[in-house]
């Protein structure tokens, strides 16, 4: 199976996202610049994080119209699963592929560390292959993270299960010191009605190796593959800091 | 023509900004401020045939590009 990892001018996770894809997980994986009208046959799209235009204006306002983004949301309208990792959540919002907006952290501090998330459901191509209440050690990284949405848009996300991951305590509970940024229900990340858009602003892509601290976010990148039916490439063993999540064949 | 559009939070959003520069009046002395909204603010020159339509123009801006409905709303000024 095949990812394509959006390049916007100022994005900065995008090789961490192909990393993670092609060497981690033995995957097929491309680099696609924003001006691109093709998304090169990918069975998967993600959208990265870093800054891209400069968040000029706002947080991924200007990225929203690049031209990628027309096939972005056909790619999404069919139904074909796009992850928004922070920049790529926060433009998935401007972008309408997702309801709510971020605003500043609570504080106003850029927030730089390792979090735990809880996944919430496990019905959406980025969350298959994880246990339903999971807890995952992942890294998050941003200045805007603190999602908002009209009362009535948040009490529609919990009515249809969509949000996907909220930031907690180690032992899974949802408690206001747990939440890094203020984000309104501590909601890390949210899905579509359709269920296969998918935005958070914890970075599993820089979690996917024991070397760096968690490997945590293997579970995000292996559930869109088993999703499409892909074939592990690589003979590896990808334990996970909170257990094993799965053994690679060839 | 030239559109002056102001762009802040809405009243019902939180503005983590505003409420730093809040507090930040207040240890300067400044305690009869109660309250400070953070905006944004932009100036168009719009080649238009009339104030109406510049302002029609920069409306259209305004809703497609400088504020995010979700968050913000806007208010705007015309001069010849």
């Amino acid at each position: 199976m095949k990812f394509a990892v959006v390049v916007f001018p100022g994005s900065n996770c995008d090789h961490d996202a192909y990393y993670a894809s092609k060497n981690v997980l033995g995957q097929d994986a491309e680099l696609v610049w924003h001006k691109d009208h093709s998304l090169r046959g990918a069975d998967v799209v993600i959208l990265p994080g870093g800054f891209a235009h400069g968040d000029y204006l706002r947080t991924g306002a200007i990225a929203r119209f690049s031209p990628i983004m027309q096939d972005v949301k056909a790619f999404a309208a069919a139904g074909g699963p796009v992850l928004g990792i922070c920049n790529g959540f926060q433009i998935l919002l401007e972008a309408g592929l997702l309801p709510g907006a971020m605003l500043r952290n609570r504080g106003l501090h850029f927030r730089c560390e390792h979090v735990h998330i809880k996944v919430e459901q496990t019905d959406t191509p980025f969350t298959a292959a994880a246990q339903s209440g999971q807890v995952l050690r992942i890294p998050i990284a941003h200045g805007e993270g603190n999602y908002y949405a009209e009362p009535e848009v948040v009490e529609r996300l919990e009515k249809n299960r969509q949000i996907i991951f909220r930031y907690v305590t180690p032992s899974g509970d949802v408690t206001d010191a747990a939440n890094p940024n203020g984000s309104v229900h501590n909601i890390a990340g949210i899905t579509n009605d359709a269920r296969n858009v998918v935005g958070l602003m914890p970075h599993p892509e820089r979690a996917c190796e024991l070397a760096v601290g968690s490997a945590d976010g293997l579970v995000v990148f292996q559930s869109a593959i088993n999703g499409v039916g892909g074939h592990l490439k690589r003979t590896a063993s990808v334990a996970s800091t909170s257990g094993v999540v799965g053994v690679l064949d060839k | 023509m030239r559109a002056r559009v102001y762009v802040t939070l809405k009243p019902s959003v939180f503005d983590p900004q505003g409420t730093t520069v809040t507090e930040a009046l207040h240890t300067l002395g400044y305690g009869s401020v109660k309250d400070v909204r953070q905006g944004k603010y932009f100036e168009l020159d719009i080649e238009a045939p009339s104030a109406d339509e510049a302002r029609r123009l920069a409306s259209e801006a305004a809703d497609k590009l400088l504020a995010n409905p979700v968050i913000e709303s806007y208010r705007i000024e015309v001069t010849a």
